[in-house]
C-alpha cells in the first residue's frame, strides 16, 4: 500500500522530468542518426553521417577550442580571485559586510544585464576602456569586433559575475577551519604567506576541486552574453558550443545537426559529472 | 559568518576596499549614466544635474510594464508548482519503501547536469506539439520538476524525526495530513532557500525564454532586455543603463534586504 502511495506521490513530478530530461535527451541522439528533412526532402536515415560532417566542421572544432579557452582563461582566474576575496572577507576588515556584498552583487545579476553594463566599456571611442587608453596615448580599439581580442573581453565579464559566487564557497570553509591552527602558527612565528601555502591553502583543497568541477560544467552554459557583446563573432572568434547549437537549431535550422552538436555536449557533461562523482566517493567535495 | 577572524593589516584592508569598489564599478557607473542626462554619460562632474528622463524614456522606449507582468507570473507561476512538486516526490523519496525508487532517485539527479537549456532543441519541438510556444506556461513547463528541489527536500524531510510523524498518525492524520502539518512547517528554511535560488534564476534566465518565445505579450525582462539593449537599436546608453536597472532592480532590493540569506541559499544550490 505505502509502494503504491510512493509511486501516487512521485508521478507527476515524474511525467515532467522524463518529458523535458530524459525523452529529449534519448530523441537527442536518435534524431543526430537522421537527416534535417525539408519540404522537398523528408528525413532520412544516415547513421553516423552527421558525425562525419562533425568531424569535417571547421566551426565546430573553432567553438569546441573557444569553449577549452574559455574555460581555461576564466575558471583559474575566478578560483583564485575567490580565494582572496574569501580570505579578506573573513578577516577583521572595517565595512566587511559591505566589502562582502560589492563582491557577491554580479552573482545576482542577469547575464544580459551584465552584458549590457559591460558593453560600454568595449565601445570603441566613448568606451571606458577606450577613454583610459587615451590617457595613455593608446590608440582606439574594437575590443569586440576583433577576432584577437573579443573572446578575452567576455572572459573578463565572466570571471567579474562568477568570483564572487565561488568566494561563499571559500568563506564557508575558512570559517570551518580551527582557529588553533592559526594560533599554534603564530606562536611557532610562521608568516602569513608561509601558513596560507603550508596550511590553509592544502586544507582549502576539497573546496578547491568542488568549485573547480561546477565551474567547469557552468563554462558550457553559460553563453547568454553572447546575444549582447558578440554574437559569436567576429567570425566566430568568441563563439561557444552552445551557442553554436543555437545558431544551427534556429538561425540555420538545421535540427539534425543541431542534435549532433547538442549529443558532443551531453557527452562532455557527462564525462564531467563523472568526474564530480568520483570526488564525491573519495569525500574530498565540501560538506 | 561570524566575527572571528583576525584583523587584516593595513595594506590588505586597502587592497580588499579597491577590489570591492572595482567590483562595484560597472553597477555605480550604470546608476551614473542614468541618472545623468546624455551629455555626461562619459564626462564624470561631480555637480552634473541629476534626472531620470533616461527612465522615463527607456519606459517608453520598450514594453517594459509588459516584461514585468510577463517576469512575475513566470517566476511566481515556476515557483508555485515546484513547490508543490518537489514537496511531493521529496516526500516519496524520503519516507517511502518502493521498488525502483533508487533508480528513480539516480533518474533524477540526472537532470542536476542536463538542465532544460542543454536540449533547447528537442525541448522546443515537443513544446511546439503541445502547442505551447510562446505562451508563459511554455517557459515555465520543464522547470517545474525540478532535481535540485526534491534532492534539498528529500534531505530536509529524512531529518524529521519519525517518532513526530508516527505521533501524528496516531492522532489520526493521512498521508496528506501528515505531510501538510508534520514535514512542510519543520522544512520552512529549506523552502526558503530554495525559494530564492528559484525566483532569482528564472528571474534572470534567458536563453530558453528566448527561444520559446516570440510577442511582447509572452517575452520576459532578460529577453526584453537584450532585445532593447542590442547595439543596433541605437538607443543612447543613458537609456539602455536606465532599462538595465529597472529590469534588475526587484532582485538587487531583495538582495541587499536579505543578503545573507541570499548568500546561504546560493551555496545550498551550489553544493547540491
Amino acid at each position: 500500500m505505502k509502494a503504491v502511495y510512493g509511486w501516487l506521490l512521485l508521478t507527476p513530478a515524474a511525467i515532467l522530468l522524463v518529458g523535458f530530461t530524459h525523452y529529449p535527451a534519448v530523441a537527442t541522439l536518435w534524431d543526430s542518426l537522421f537527416s534535417t528533412g525539408t519540404v522537398v526532402r523528408p528525413s532520412r536515415f544516415v547513421g553516423l553521417g552527421n558525425y562525419a560532417s562533425l568531424a569535417d566542421d571547421p566551426i565546430f572544432w573553432q567553438v569546441l577550442g573557444n569553449n577549452f579557452w574559455f574555460a581555461l582563461g576564466t575558471i583559474p582566474t575566478s578560483i583564485a580571485l575567490a580565494l582572496l576575496m574569501a580570505i579578506w572577507v573573513n578577516d577583521r576588515l572595517p565595512a566587511r559586510a559591505l566589502v562582502r556584498m560589492a563582491y557577491f552583487t554580479p552573482t545576482v545579476l542577469p547575464m544580459i544585464a551584465v552584458a549590457n553594463l559591460w558593453l560600454f566599456f568595449y565601445t570603441p571611442q566613448i568606451g571606458l576602456l577606450d577613454q583610459i587608453g587615451a590617457l595613455f596615448g593608446a590608440a582606439s580599439h574594437n575590443w569586440l569586433g576583433d577576432p584577437d581580442t573579443a573572446l578575452a573581453c567576455t572572459m573578463a565579464m565572466v570571471v567579474w559575475k562568477e568570483a564572487g559566487f565561488f568566494m561563499i564557497f571559500y568563506l564557508a570553509a575558512l570559517q570551518s577551519l580551527a582557529p588553533e591552527l592559526e594560533e599554534a602558527a603564530k606562536m611557532e612565528g610562521a608568516s602569513r604567506w608561509y601558513f596560507f601555502r603550508r596550511v590553509t591553502f592544502p586544507l582549502l583543497m576539497p573546496t578547491t576541486l568542488f568549485v573547480l568541477v561546477n565551474a567547469t560544467i557552468n563554462s558550457f552554459k553559460l553563453v547568454d552574453h553572447l546575444f549582447i557583446l558578440t554574437k559569436g563573432g567576429p567570425d566566430n572568434a568568441s563563439s561557444l558550443l552552445l551557442y553554436y547549437i543555437y545558431q544551427v537549431a534556429f538561425s540555420f535550422f538545421d535540427t539534425a545537426y543541431a542534435s549532433t552538436l547538442t549529443v558532443v555536449l551531453l557527452v562532455l557533461l557527462a564525462g564531467l559529472a563523472v568526474v564530480q562523482f568520483q570526488l564525491v566517493e573519495r569525500r574530498v567535495h565540501y560538506r | 559568518m561570524s566575527a572571528a577572524g583576525r584583523r587584516a593589516p593595513l595594506l590588505e584592508t586597502a587592497a580588499a576596499w579597491l577590489l570591492a569598489l572595482l567590483w562595484l564599478s560597472p553597477l555605480l557607473y550604470a546608476f551614473w549614466a542614468a541618472f545623468h542626462p546624455a551629455e555626461y554619460a562619459t564626462r564624470l562632474e561631480l555637480l552634473a544635474p541629476l534626472s531620470v528622463d533616461n527612465f522615463a524614456k527607456a519606459w517608453t522606449y520598450a514594453p517594459f510594464p509588459r516584461h514585468f507582468v510577463n517576469t512575475v507570473m513566470l517566476v511566481t507561476m515556476v515557483l508555485s508548482a515546484q513547490l508543490v512538486l518537489c514537496t511531493l516526490a521529496g516526500y516519496a523519496f524520503a519516507r517511502f519503501e518502493f521498488a525502483g525508487r533508487d533508480i528513480a532517485f539516480g533518474l533524477v539527479l540526472v537532470q542536476l547536469l542536463i538542465m532544460p537549456e542543454v536540449l533547447i532543441v528537442e525541448n522546443y519541438r515537443i513544446m511546439s506539439r503541445l502547442g505551447l510556444v510562446d505562451t508563459i506556461l511554455g517557459i515555465g513547463l520543464p522547470y517545474m520538476a525540478s532535481a535540485f528541489g526534491i534532492f534539498l527536500l528529500r534531505q530536509t524531510f529524512k531529518t524529521v524525526p519519525r517518532e513526530l510523524e508516527d505521533a501524528a498518525r496516531v492522532e489520526g492524520c493521512s498521508f496528506v495530513g501528515v505531510l501538510w502539518r508534520v514535514y512542510v512547517p519543520l522544512a520552512r528554511p529549506t523552502y526558503l532557500a530554495y525559494g530564492l535560488v528559484s525566483v532569482s534564476y528564472h528571474w534572470n534566465n534567458f536563453l530558453w525564454p528566448l527561444i520559446i518565445t516570440n510577442t511582447v505579450e509572452t517575452r520576459p525582462l532578460t529577453v526584453g532586455l537584450a532585445i532593447f539593449g542590442a547595439p543596433e537599436s541605437g538607443v543612447d546608453w543613458g537609456v539602455i543603463s536606465a532599462g538595465t536597472i529597472m529590469a534588475v532592480a526587484p532582485l538587487l532590493v531583495a538582495f541587499l534586504l536579505f543578503q545573507r540569506q541570499f548568500m546561504q541559499s546560493f551555496m545550498q544550490a551550489g553544493i547540491k
